[in-house]
């Protein structure tokens, strides 16, 4: 509450006025939320350093329903507000729908894909996701003396098994003999924010004999890590920085850098890029975080392998399947 | 004696719900150690006047006094206080609790139940000697028998203290011996000083044990008298406002064919419990059977099995043609193609929609008659015009079809049910209990059209546990006791006694005393029963 | 024995609860330091002060109609239908079926094509808890709530695994050839020189709602059907009694039920995202137990209190875009309304009734 009413303060006031004026940017959060300590959390921390760092002000909405993804789009874009981020892949649609009755505003669509030839004031963001999974699952596979690890997933979607399948081949890869075991929370939007039952899958996976379990699930990975760090097992925290969270027990984190796209997207303004950035290894939109609470952690060897394994992806040697490429994974089943 | 304060006093209690005035400046005097009968037609306000006694709804105007002294009741436990115990006519006992924890709901000493518990026992002991009223303190009240329940409901008011007991209806769920026993319980109470005041509509049982009685008519107090300077006749006559025929009129049955033969029929309820154990029997035209017997003897599900409400087993054949007694051809609808119609025991639950106007109710269980039909939608004003027609024939009061049935008295309700059902003029007619909660008044309506429909032609099949009723319309009497019929008699040469002992189970004479050996016998059956409950 | 007038009953009640959740609503909103008035201002201004307002309104009105007069189907047979979210969900998948593998020449008849796919798919979704109740006596309400989760997780395998396009991120269905595409308030109403609901998702479906009122009105009061199911909704045995079958009115009464509720999925699916989302119900499943309860489950009330809760909706979605009040607390609000309105009726109804003995009593 006190971050909201420092930003946007007097500014809220006369938005609906004067809005078309301001030309603040706006951002427009998945139905998630915005404290998802995740994904929107990201774009929102983005966006609140940019505020502070310019002392510019954004106007964002926590969304309800599903209509409501073009409601808003439309009613920031008509007040003048430029330019309109979205997190999540469910703005596609939605933006490709309204984008062109708006030609002067631009959109920002984060994970998600817009046809840049058919709306030209459309930026896509896209992460690889596959990639930064793939050497947290260097990481993980390294670090395992059972050689089973885990995945817990949140909800059961395409973006989540991407995730999966990157972790899982950077597993085999450095142990091809290793088991992976994969499970998701659930199958409605609840799973991203059910750290209980994300505490119980990890003590199962614990119980089947993982010893280091990557969770790409949201708020339910709180549960998860806490787990982890219970039983004294590696965890590994998704999206934002968490190895915070329980220093010496959480293996890394895999990075997935939403908030410097906001920032850059935000700083950016009206003369905003368009067309289709995919962020991966080499852009350092994603990648693995080691800082001091990890340290320990991650020994000499490991180091070598995941800085080699990123130069092997960066320059194409290695080639890490993309699930959603062709909605199949090799190295796992789900 | 004359000396003594009343018991209690009520001075001008007034009391109306919404534009009904259900007690109007009603004043009454019941002395202590007697027995005082309140008698009135259904919907009189007995039931409201006792209400307010013990603290359900407090009176608009008006004062209670308790042993002379003015005492406010404005909710039951003040009642209780004031020495005031109520046998309601439905129960209200925990099925699945025992007697003895029955007793002390609600008057428990403290947070611990043995002290209590114990000291119950000893005190349902010493009750159960002084005033016959003997119960098993450790049986599960869904064990014993209504009469046995009944007990328990007098107990747990004595239990209380209560020095004035108020008896909502007591004998409607009763067999004869059980009501005897009843009378002799209060006997002994009003021997201990007790006050008692006894609602019914039953002129008979005022007859037999009030010392005073109160008529009660519309609200008001008609009358107040000494039982031994009145008449059953007179105190019918103040009930109703006019004179009443208190026996039936008819001529003499003339059968015809045999309309409806039952041969060896059985029924199973859903416990697998046998309720009807191999009946048989045949009813022919312009015929009335009438079967006597004590609720729960198996009358029931033979009526059920007869209007497609449960399934058995056996053979029955209505006008020469078998009729399936289970799967789809075994419902209601079936039955009513075939020619029978059905006023079922239970008005409320059954025979009406409570909900539903009187209109709707009119074609209920007919309502697929194409005439009721047009296309996918109902011929609703049809129906209302119907349903004018039947209340103005069968007087239903008020004649307004659009008002839901549960506003209608008993009595009416059950005129509401006889127009639809006779009205169909049926080859058969199924009637139970046809005048149970219904006002002395309307009574005489309902059997003059039994009656009528008989002399129509129609066989008629009568359940009720009213003995009276069963001789007046009958032109042969069945008795079931236990599922099965014990024997057929002819109403104009048998006797209430002999009726009463075959629905005990009892064929021929008795020595000695003979209610006491049929207690006993019910009692041995009852135990029975509790045996067959546990096992299943 | 009338208590209360019937006007009363029907119109004061509602109003009285509606005005204690506003007065409630104000206090919460005055308690995290917004002006409520202004903020109710907003949600008028939002909700039914611009055509595009109205547009959203009966857009989610339509939904509320459809899962409310569901549950009060239902009702009338004393069946209490909790599963309209899944049906609703269940109806959205026949829908998207229907719209993706007909090739449909003109929307007219793909509207018809997907209705009728709707009504199957939640009248099949709805068919096994009824015949669990009815034949083996679980309960309605048990199984339909479960119901609702495993809809959820079938509708999300469908999605991700068999009706997702390759590539794709969103668990979704692939968008809805054009033929199907239905009108919205927009493509009917607005003129170049007047453009009215200007984006908004209200579409011809709202109309089949309004059909669907009437349709649920002659269903019960006036066919021999409806008869047979008040019956039972009354009283059991009086229906066994009859010859109603009760097994036999408990399935009909919730396949009804099943297809008014997935009947919904015309509306976001093919109405408004003209695409099948993992995500298209939204609770209004729920909320159309809230709707049939304020509306007395009778089709008039339930099409009144729909778009009451269709200005809740679309006034908070303008709350959440021009001011500070988080959208947890814009919940409440509307958490608030159904609890006076459905929940709390009693709270109301006694002290009006006694009001209205005593007025009564001095009358008479």
């Amino acid at each position: 509450m006190t971050l909201m009413t420092k930003f946007l303060g007097a500014a809220a006031a006369m938005a609906l006025s004067a809005g078309a004026a301001l030309a603040e940017p706006a951002l427009i959060y998945d139905l998630g939320g915005k404290f998802d300590k995740s994904f929107n959390e990201a774009a929102f921390n983005g966006a609140t350093k940019w505020a502070e760092e310019n002392g510019g002000s954004f106007r964002d909405i926590e969304l309800q329903s599903e209509a409501q993804r073009e409601q808003a789009l439309r009613r920031f874009a008509e007040a003048g507000l430029n330019p309109v981020i979205t997190t999540g892949f469910a703005f596609s649609t939605p933006i490709a729908n309204v984008a062109a009755d708006y030609p002067d505003t631009k959109f920002v669509t984060i994970d998600g894909y817009v046809d840049p030839e058919a709306h030209p004031n459309v930026l896509s963001i896209l992460f690889s996701e596959h990639q930064g999974s793939y050497l947290v699952g260097v990481m993980a596979g390294m670090a395992s003396e059972s050689g089973t690890v885990g995945f817990v997933g949140g909800m059961d979607i395409p973006l989540i098994r991407k995730f999966a399948c990157g972790y899982a081949q950077g597993v085999k890869a450095v142990n091809p003999d290793a088991t992976v075991i994969a499970n998701m929370t659930g199958t409605t939007p609840a799973a991203w924010n059910d750290p209980v039952k994300g505490s119980e899958l990890a003590k199962a996976q614990i119980s089947q004999g993982a010893d280091v379990i990557f969770a790409a699930a949201g708020g339910t990975g709180i549960g998860v890590l806490q787990t982890a760090a219970d039983e004294d097992i590696l965890s590994i925290g998704v999206d934002s920085n968490q190895n915070y969270l329980h220093p010496g027990k959480v293996l890394t984190s895999m990075l997935k850098r939403v908030d410097v796209a906001v920032a850059d997207a935000m700083a950016a303004g009206e003369d905003l890029e368009t067309g289709v950035k995919v962020l991966g290894l080499a852009e350092d939109g994603v990648g693995v975080a080691i800082d001091d609470n990890n340290a320990e952690l991650v020994s000499g060897d490991m180091t070598t392998a995941v800085e080699e394994a990123k130069a092997k992806i960066i320059a194409g040697d290695t080639e890490v399947h993309d699930y959603t490429a062709d909605d199949s994974c090799p190295a796992l089943t789900f | 004696m004359t000396e003594q304060a009343p018991a209690i006093e009520l001075k001008g209690i007034s009391k109306a719900f919404g534009p009904v005035q259900a007690n109007k400046d009603i004043s009454i005097r019941v002395m202590p150690g007697t027995i005082h009968g309140i008698i009135g037609e259904n919907g009189a306000g007995k039931s409201t006047l006792m209400s307010i006694l013990y603290g359900f709804y407090k009176a608009d105007r008006g004062e209670i006094f308790i042993s002379g002294r003015k005492t406010e009741i404005p909710d039951s436990q003040a009642a209780i206080a004031a020495g005031i115990g109520m046998v309601f006519q439905h129960f209200k006992l925990v099925e699945n609790f025992t007697v003895v924890e029955n007793v002390i709901l609600g008057a428990e000493d403290g947070a611990m139940l043995r002290p209590s518990i114990s000291k119950a026992r000893k005190s349902l002991k010493s009750l159960a000697e002084e005033y016959e009223l003997n119960v098993d303190p450790d049986a599960l009240i869904e064990h014993l028998s209504v009469g046995h329940q009944q007990r328990v409901e007098i107990l747990k008011a004595l239990y209380r203290q209560a020095d004035i007991l108020i008896l909502d209806e007591p004998t409607g769920v009763l067999t004869p011996a059980e009501a005897d026993h009843l009378f002799r319980i209060l006997d002994n109470l009003r021997a201990e000083g007790k006050t008692i005041i006894l609602i019914t509509h039953k002129l008979r049982e005022i007859m037999e044990i009030t010392d005073t009685v109160s008529v009660m008519r519309r609200g008001e107090m008609t009358a107040t008298v000494k039982t031994a300077e009145t008449s059953p006749e007179e105190l019918a006559e103040l009930m109703v406002g006019r004179k009443v025929l208190l026996r039936v009129d008819k001529k003499p049955a003339t059968p015809g064919d045999v309309v409806l033969s039952v041969d060896d029929l059985k029924v199973t309820d859903d416990k697998g419990v046998h309720r009807v154990k191999g009946v048989s029997f045949e009813i022919r035209k312009g015929e009335i059977l009438g079967i006597a017997g004590v609720a729960g003897n198996g009358q029931s599900e033979l009526m059920e099995v007869l209007g497609g409400i449960a399934q058995g087993t056996g053979t029955i054949t209505m006008n020469g043609r078998t009729i399936a007694l289970a799967g789809r051809d075994s419902d209601g609808q079936a039955r009513r193609r075939a020619g029978i119609a059905h006023v079922p025991e239970d008005r409320q639950r059954e025979g009406l929609i409570m909900d539903y106007g009187a209109w709707e109710n009119v074609v209920f269980g007919y309502h697929l008659d194409p005439k009721w039909q047009s296309g996918f939608l109902m011929r609703n004003t049809a129906i209302v015009e119907e349903a004018q027609g039947k209340m103005e024939r069968f007087d239903v009061r008020p004649p307004n079809p659009k008002l839901a049935a549960k506003n209608f008295s008993g009595g009416n309700q059950q005129k509401i049910v006889l127009a639809r059902e006779i009205e169909q003029n049926p080859d058969l007619l199924l009637v139970g209990q046809p005048t149970r909660g219904v006002d002395i008044g309307a009574i005489e309506f309902i059997h003059q059209e039994i009656i009528r429909l008989r002399d129509q032609g129609a066989a008629v099949l009568l359940v009720s546990v009213e003995l009276d009723e069963i001789m007046a319309l009958s032109d042969r009497i069945a008795v079931m006791f236990d599922g099965r019929i014990m024997g057929f008699r002819d109403p104009a040469e048998t006797n209430e006694r002999e009726l009463g002992l075959l629905m005990a189970g009892i064929e021929g004479e008795v020595d000695g005393d003979e209610w006491q050996a049929i207690d006993r016998q019910l009692e041995r059956k009852e135990a029975e029963e509790a045996r067959e409950a546990g096992d299943a | 024995m009338e208590r209360m007038p019937a006007w009363a009953d029907v119109v004061l009640i509602p109003l009285i609860s509606l005005l204690l959740a506003a007065i409630l609503s104000a206090l919460v909103i005055l308690a995290i330091g917004e002006n409520p008035v202004e903020a109710f201002n907003l949600m008028v201004e939002g909700a039914l002060m611009r055509s595009a307002g109205w547009g959203y309104t009966l857009y989610y009105a339509t939904n509320f109609i459809f899962t409310g007069l569901a549950v009060a189907v239902a009702f009338h047979a004393r069946m209490f239908n909790i599963g309209g979210e899944g049906q609703a969900m269940l109806g959205g998948l026949g829908v998207a079926l229907v719209s993706l593998y007909i090739p449909w020449p003109h929307w007219s008849l793909a509207l018809l094509g997907s209705c009728v796919g709707a009504a199957l798919f939640g009248a099949a979704w709805a068919f096994i808890p009824a015949y669990l109740q009815a034949k083996r006596g679980s309960h309605i309400v048990i199984t339909t709530i479960m119901f609702n989760f495993i809809a959820a997780a079938l509708l999300n395998y469908v999605l991700v695994s068999l009706l997702k396009p390759v590539g794709a991120m969103d668990p979704a269905s692939a968008n809805f050839p054009a033929a199907t595409h239905l009108p919205t308030f927009q493509d009917m109403f607005a003129t170049a020189e007047n453009p009215l609901f200007r984006g908004a998702p209200a579409n011809v479906t709202f109309f089949i709602a309004l059909a669907a009122c009437l349709f649920v009105w002659l269903l019960i009061w006036r066919t021999r059907l409806g008869y047979e199911i008040r019956a039972q909704g009354f009283s059991e045995s009086a229906a066994k009694y009859a010859g109603i079958s009760p097994a036999r009115i408990i399935i009909i009464a919730m396949l009804i039920s099943g297809a008014l509720a997935g009947m919904m999925g015309v509306n976001t699916a093919q109405g408004e995202a003209e695409r099948l989302v993992l995500n298209s119900t939204e609770g209004a499943g729920f909320i159309g137990i809230a709707v049939a309860l304020m509306g007395r489950n009778h089709p008039l009330g339930v099409l009144l209190a729909a778009i009451l809760f269709g200005f809740l909706y679309q006034g908070g979605a303008e709350l959440a875009l021009w001011t500070n009040i988080p959208r947890e607390l814009i919940v409440v609000i509307q958490a608030l309304v159904i609890l006076f309105t459905g929940a709390l009726d009693n709270m109301v109804r006694m002290p009006l009734e006694r009001i209205f003995m005593a007025l009564n009593r001095k009358g008479a």
